[in-house]
């Protein structure tokens, strides 16, 4: 209790506060030493590609997605028209001080250090992570990883750094869960792509402790476009966490990223998101994990920020036994769009996948689910589950479920649930006579409808979660 | 307007002097109605087809959507009398390619009382304000404008049907529709307004001799006025060589009750929308479905509840048994509007996939403005339970038998919710005739 007290009080001034007010709202002028300028066009992608040294593969690699950009139409016909008010031409595509990330926090320039530490970043990675990747605008300023796993042979780098170090594994599976073509803006990010982590695991071992990535966007009009690339061979087993911030400016800035997951026979990967860009952002992120026999890969993906998310994580179960999980908390404030959800592709026989999303609507919100689930002919015994459940704060809060499931053959199971519910009055009623004020209860009450899943996150992210939930909870009833 | 080639593919069959042909059969009708068919065929033909990526036609075989080599204008056919479930309505009306066929007498207590059962070719003389207040008067929001405009364009005669105001009906009456000859258009189109607190039950009978090519554009206006119960009970049963469009637009007021059923056995492709309005308190709109799908059929079933006043309550259940290589989409939409508070609504999908090759696509949709409302959606498919298939099988049960006992148990649970035990009965033994296991 005492810890909703104290929230309580502190938002009750601005009772919209969110973290990004209270925590991520801050920039400082950075002198960039490598700017390609407003705009996008074959010199913009030239320029990332000079400054970057990248081998004449990756060269017309970029220049190829900047045309499957540039032909592809804005998805209006199905998403929302919110997408027509990116502006292009404003955005700058790379910023960056360096292309080499530090090791030490020590050898990191003051501005950036500062940043993280007010982040909290040096200090989770002392307590709990095993390793640490910070990227700030276009690159990592700092990326390390603990000794102990190095030297079980894991790989744990900037993607930039990977394609030099690591070529032939990167160019193996770079580009081949999500095309260059898969939609719009998975061309975008594969045209001007930079930063990102690189993982491998190798087989048979298991990193006992998350490896974490920050990405935080400094500058003003900027775009953020990282590519991540991880693998788990066979047996192995990996856990990966991303968090991400920005200032609040007054003009929009872009988040486009492409993460493509590969666990090879038997392995697992956990993939944990907690998003919590400034409401500004426009996060438009493509994220594909590609099951190999008896894999697992489960993404948890939290969105608490942001103007307007699309991302719909996805695993492909290409191999026999593999398993796939979605699950999904989505928070929508006033002028926020949370369009999120999963994507399930079945491939092989006896093929399991599960979809648990739940989103919370408050004031003028609006959160949507949308979701794919693909069962192809001449598949036996796969099995699919999805619940979605939707909860509106305030009479004008907002949600929407647009599921799509397909299933051929006659050897499959498939089921989809989906509730739209308010918070009971009894329960606030009985809260609020045990002393409780009318927020207080709102919060807990918001809280038991996500702890379910909340409860799958670190314990580090969870607390932090709630913590959230309380503050954008304060002054949403009424 | 530039007059249109015979090859536009927007066009097809259905070309500017066809429709001035048709209007010429109709000359004798009231000018606002010659107006509004002149409004609906330009609409017609500036609508484009269908495209690929149009979200409202994801899933369809769009290339089975041709309106060329048709015949627009379906001459008079004598037929047979076609074949109809078996059982007493209280009078009937039936159509062939767009004109009136046969009908029976309205019992005479009820014409009385004013009950009107009738063409709309009477109507347009002797009721024409409500017809022109209802005949298709709803928006068309499902993606078949173009489809909506062609028939409002070509449509014959159809069906009127008015219930008094505090008029209860016993016993249903029956409309059939009949289509015959290779290639015909028919536009079937049934019209029901039952005024504050009256009770009636309407069931529309789809037909055509079994291996004939065909097109069928048809809708249905339902109003249900204060009060009111109207339960509507459809049968379609056309060539499986058919192309079929059914729209159908149900506006429900004040406390009353709409429950529809609709039987899909027939055509080659076969698209159906429905759209219920919840238009004021206590409306209450209860939508149900049962496809056969079997060879390879494609069922198209598109449906929008929209929860437009407080209070108000809708319940739509759509079951699907999929035979070979049948193909079904079922997309459903609730809309809860900003001041609905109080809605209770519910959707749900089940499909039965009783092959290998079959197909069953789900697209269950949820938009919800409004938050103190208690909406659920769910979609299942799978196959017949092995467990049970084991239960009967040790009672001495056949496979084959096994299976038809499970699918009809499937299907049972739709039928079980139709209140008049006759319609039941009739329903179930068409159903059976249909499923050949």
């Amino acid at each position: 209790m005492s810890q909703i007290d104290t929230t309580a009080s502190a938002a009750a001034e601005n009772p919209f506060a969110g973290i990004d007010q209270s925590s991520g709202n801050f920039s400082y002028d950075v002198k960039y030493d490598f700017d390609a300028g407003s705009g996008l066009n074959e010199r913009t992608v030239d320029y990332i590609s000079t400054v970057k040294k990248d081998a004449p593969w990756i060269r017309e690699f970029r220049q190829n997605a900047l045309k499957a950009f540039l032909a592809k139409p804005m998805p209006t016909h199905w998403a929302t028209k919110d997408l027509e008010n990116i502006n292009f031409d404003k955005i700058r595509y790379y910023l960056s001080s360096g292309q080499k990330p530090k090791r030490t926090w020590d050898e990191v320039p003051d501005d950036i250090k500062h940043t993280f530490e007010r982040l909290g970043i040096p200090e989770q990675e002392r307590k709990f992570l095993a390793g640490v990747e910070a990227q700030f605008d276009s690159e990592a300023a700092y990326s390390n990883i603990k000794d102990v796993v190095s030297k079980q042979g894991v790989i744990f780098m900037n993607s930039g750094e990977a394609l030099k170090e690591h070529p032939d594994l990167f160019r193996k599976w770079f580009g081949k869960v999500i095309p260059t073509g898969d939609n719009k803006f998975s061309a975008l990010n594969s045209a001007v792509f930079s930063g990102g982590s690189f993982i491998y695991v190798p087989p048979g071992v298991k990193v006992s402790h998350p490896l974490q990535a920050y990405f935080r966007i400094n500058a003003e009009n900027f775009g953020q476009f990282e590519r991540t690339l991880i693998i788990a061979d066979e047996g192995a087993e990996v856990t990966y966490m991303e968090g991400c911030t920005a200032p609040k400016f007054s003009t929009s800035t872009l988040h486009s990223a492409v993460v493509e997951l590969v666990a090879l026979k038997g392995a697992k990967i956990q993939y944990i998101t907690v998003q919590n860009w400034a409401n500004n952002v426009f996060n438009l992120v493509t994220k594909r994990g590609l099951a190999h026999e008896e894999a697992e890969i489960k993404w948890i993906d939290c969105n608490i920020g942001s103007r307007l998310t699309m991302k719909y994580p996805g695993v492909v179960l290409k191999g026999r036994k593999s398993r796939g999980e979605v699950i999904s908390i989505a928070l929508a404030n006033d002028g926020q769009h949370q369009d999120t959800g999963a994507k399930m592709v079945h491939g092989a026989d006896e093929t399991t996948s599960n979809i648990v999303a739940k989103s919370i609507s408050v004031g003028q919100g609006r959160s949507t689910y949308r979701g794919l689930v693909h069962i192809p002919r001449h598949l036996k015994g796969c099995k699919s589950n999805t619940e979605c459940d939707a909860l509106l704060i305030n009479t004008n809060s907002r949600t929407d479920t647009y599921p799509s499931i397909t299933v051929r053959g006659s050897e499959n199971s498939v089921q989809h649930e989906a509730s739209v519910s308010k918070v009971s009055e009894e329960q606030i009623l009985y809260m609020r006579q045990r002393g409780l004020t009318e927020g207080q209860a709102m919060s807990l009450s918001v809280n038991g409808f996500v702890n379910d899943l909340a409860s799958q996150f670190p314990m580090e992210y969870s607390v932090e979660l709630k913590r959230l939930i309380d503050l954008e909870m304060e002054g949403s009833v009424g | 307007m530039a007059s249109p080639t015979l090859t536009s593919p927007a066009l097809g069959s259905f070309t500017a002097e066809t429709f001035e042909r048709a209007l010429g059969a109709q000359a004798g009708a009231p000018a606002w109605w010659l107006e509004r068919k002149r409004a609906a065929y330009e609409r017609f033909a500036a609508l484009p087809m269908p495209q690929r990526t149009d979200e409202s036609w994801r899933f369809s075989s769009i290339a089975g959507v041709n309106l060329d080599s048709l015949e627009p204008l379906a001459p008079a056919a004598p037929t047979a009398r076609p074949h109809v479930p078996d059982f007493a309505p209280l009078t009937s009306l039936s159509f062939v390619n767009n004109r009136l066929h046969g009908r029976t007498a309205l019992p005479p207590e009820l014409a009385a009382k004013g009950v009107v059962v009738t063409t709309f070719s009477e109507a347009l003389t002797r009721h024409g304000d409500l017809l022109k207040a209802h005949f298709m008067a709803q928006p068309q929001r499902l993606g078949s404008e173009k489809f909506a405009a062609l028939h409002a364009a070509f449509v014959g005669d159809g069906a009127f049907i008015y219930i008094p105001r505090g008029v209860e009906l016993d016993g249903p009456i029956l409309v059939v529709h009949a289509a015959s000859g290779a290639g015909a258009s028919v536009f079937p189109h049934t019209l029901v307004v039952a005024e504050e607190n009256s009770k009636v039950t309407v069931i529309d009978f789809f037909t055509s001799p079994a291996n004939e090519p065909l097109f069928a554009c048809g809708a249905n206006d339902l109003y249900a006025g204060h009060g009111s119960k109207l339960t509507y009970a459809a049968v379609q049963n056309w060539s499986r060589k058919a192309l079929s469009f059914q729209l159908n637009s149900t506006v429900v007021r004040r406390d009353a009750r709409v429950q529809s059923l609709n039987i899909h056995l027939g055509g080659r492709q076969a698209r159906h929308e429905s759209l219920s309005q919840l238009q004021a308190p206590g409306a209450f709109s209860e939508m149900l479905a049962l496809t056969v799908a079997s060879d390879s059929q494609e069922f198209d079933q598109r449906t929008l509840q929209v929860h437009q006043a407080p209070n108000t309550k809708s319940d739509l259940l759509y079951k699907n048994a999929l035979l070979e290589t049948a193909k079904t989409i079922f997309s459903g939409l609730i809309i809860v509007d900003p001041d609905a508070q109080k809605t209770d609504a519910y959707q749900s999908n089940r499909n039965l996939v009783l092959s290998d090759g079959a197909e069953a696509n789900s697209l269950p949709g949820l938009e919800i403005q409004a938050n103190d409302v208690r909406c659920t959606h769910g979609a299942t498919t799978s196959r017949v339970d092995p467990e049970q298939m084991f239960y009967l099988q040790a009672r001495g049960i056949t496979p084959v038998y096994a299976r038809e006992l499970l699918v009809f148990g499937f299907f049972e649970e739709v039928l079980n919710r139709l209140e008049s035990e006759e319609l039941h009965a009739a329903l179930r033994t068409l159903l059976k005739s249909k499923l050949k296991l």
